[in-house]
């Protein structure tokens, strides 16, 4: 059989950008979308966060093709903007990520208030391209910029009580549609150990694309933990606590049995309904095959230590 | 007749025919980033919204008196029956690229999928049994073995309800229609037994139970 090149695509026949922009109030209108689970690709802005002027390079990039601007922007789960894939894009447009205050409490030396300039002004920021696996066994490659959780967490000195850190999202009905709605316990609790907080892959993450963090992608402080399933990367910080006893998190509490602590990418521990086994490439498109997923979502060099000893089935 | 089901096949086709244009990009239109999940979702959907609609057929037909309409309902089934299965063959070819070992420990190990296959193995000889010969073959059998609706609809929406992850609002919804139109049944049966059993308690009830009775006695009219 005979492959045929695809020919040019002529001006005259791509969409012009009204009828573009348009296209979902016409598919709407056509009564196609009414379970929302089949939108037709969500108009990405062009990036319009303000780019960071310097931007070092790490040698904990991977190089694997990272995923397009369009996708990394518009599938997300955010739930604080609701539970569709494109409702964190869609709804998050208004949501004004300045000023921004985070909470610094618990077992530290200098707790504390700290507006957004405070927490990330001295740092010296570089991209890091990870990995992210969901829990849902899909996965993306994401160019993010930051620094290194760890270097924030030295200024606020905790003393040896500080086993645990808490981070809590914004809890804002008003800004956060999602939130008016007990689809979780509100506000949205994640939490680490001191060691997996303070480890050089956990980033205090600012930006992706070279620029600053999109609302849909957590603006404008998250977190990026690449080892974990992604529920573990918190959005939209506003606080964090050193405690001695380990935090309960939102999806522990929603769900113990499908969602525990530790929650990292482990293709042997299946959830309660469905394998974790494999994991699909989103921008792969329908006919590109699953791929297997790795332990520690292929960052185990860098992170089993931590978890010597410890029973990984038990500790989901 | 024939207008109205030439109408109809159209428009149940419409899905089937975006699910095409969207997977090739034709249009304009896309699947999103993750295409597959995008369509073992829509096809499902399909499946049981045209599943509920089969079941609308007789509440309406009774309530209104249209009884015209069920001579629409076993394309409605079909195409359920349809939808469903292009549900099964997104997940098994594409999404599962036919693999045996993980489909069969799919089915097996996680309940949502277990329900989901059921349902679509119960359907499978409503499908096969809905033709005309079928039905003179099978006589009083063939009612009984289509009755198989109401536990493949309770299933269809039970799969819907496990797979979600926390919102349950969308599975919600189709579960009160699903309660509203078995309901219909159980209530319209105990009107009826009640009728025959005793006195009528008021007159007013006595003649929607009378109408009804006409209604299910009288032959579909011809168009």
């Amino acid at each position: 059989m005979l492959i045929r090149k695809a020919p040019d695509i002529r001006p005259s026949e791509i969409t012009d950008e009204h009828s573009y922009l348009n296209r979902r109030e016409f598919l709407q209108l056509a009564g196609f979308t009414a379970a929302g689970t089949m939108a037709g690709s969500l108009a990405a802005a062009e990036p319009s966060g303000k780019p960071f002027p310097k931007v070092a390079k790490s040698p904990f990039s991977t190089d694997e093709p990272i995923n397009s601007y369009e996708d990394v922007t518009t599938y997300n789960n955010f739930y604080e903007f609701g539970t569709g894939k494109g409702d964190p894009y869609r709804y998050s447009q208004d949501f004004s990520p300045r000023p921004w205050k985070v909470t610094v409490s618990g077992e530290c030396d200098r707790p504390g208030e700290f507006s957004y300039e405070d927490i990330v002004g001295s740092h010296s920021l570089e991209e890091r391209i990870y990995r992210l696996r969901c829990v849902e066994t899909w996965s993306m490659v994401i160019p993010w910029v930051g620094f290194p959780l760890a270097d924030l967490i030295k200024r606020f000195e905790p003393n040896s009580r500080a086993k645990f850190v808490k981070f809590k999202t914004l809890y804002d009905p008003a800004q956060m549609p999602g939130q008016r709605r007990g689809v979780l316990d509100w506000p949205y609790v994640e939490g680490l150990t001191i060691a997996e907080a303070t480890h050089p892959l956990t980033l205090l993450t600012v930006g992706l694309y070279g620029r600053e963090l999109p609302n849909q992608n957590g603006a404008p402080l998250r977190l990026v933990v690449p080892w974990k399933y992604g529920f573990k990367s918190i959005k939209s910080v506003v606080s964090i606590e050193f405690t001695e006893r380990r935090p309960r998190t939102s999806w522990e509490l929603s769900a113990p049995r499908e969602y525990g602590f530790y929650a990292n990418v482990n293709p042997q521990v299946d959830h309660p309904r469905w394998s974790q086994a494999r994991e699909r490439r989103i921008g792969g498109g329908l006919f590109e095959a699953k791929q297997p997923t790795l332990m520690f979502n292929g960052y185990g060099e860098q992170v089993a230590q931590l978890y010597d000893g410890l029973d990984l089935r038990r500790n989901f | 007749m024939r207008a109205l089901k030439t109408a109809l096949f159209a428009t149940c086709l419409l899905p089937f025919g975006w699910m095409v244009m969207a997977a090739s990009g034709i249009a304009g239109l896309s699947l999103g980033a993750n295409p597959v999940e995008a369509l073992i979702h829509e096809a499902g959907l399909w499946g049981l919204r045209l599943l509920l609609l089969t079941l609308a057929v007789t509440p309406l037909r009774r309530i209104t008196g249209c009884n015209w309409l069920v001579r629409l309902r076993r394309m409605l089934g079909l195409f359920a029956f349809f939808y469903v299965f292009i549900h099964f063959l997104v997940y098994s070819v594409i999404d599962q690229r036919l693999a045996l070992g993980p489909i069969v420990e799919d089915i097996i190990e996680r309940p949502f999928i277990t329900i989901g296959i059921a349902a679509l193995l119960l359907l499978l000889p409503l499908a096969i049994t809905s033709t005309n010969a079928m039905m003179r073959r099978l006589g009083r059998r063939w009612q009984q073995l289509h009755r198989l609706i109401y536990p493949i609809a309770i299933l269809g929406v039970w799969h819907f309800w496990w797979q979600v992850k926390q919102d349950i609002r969308e599975p919600l919804i189709y579960a009160v229609i699903l309660a509203i139109l078995l309901g219909f049944r159980i209530w319209s049966r105990q009107r009826r037994r009640a009728d025959a059993a005793g006195p009528p308690r008021s007159a007013s009830v006595t003649g929607l139970s009378r109408a009804m009775h006409e209604l299910q006695a009288s032959p579909a009219p011809r168009k």
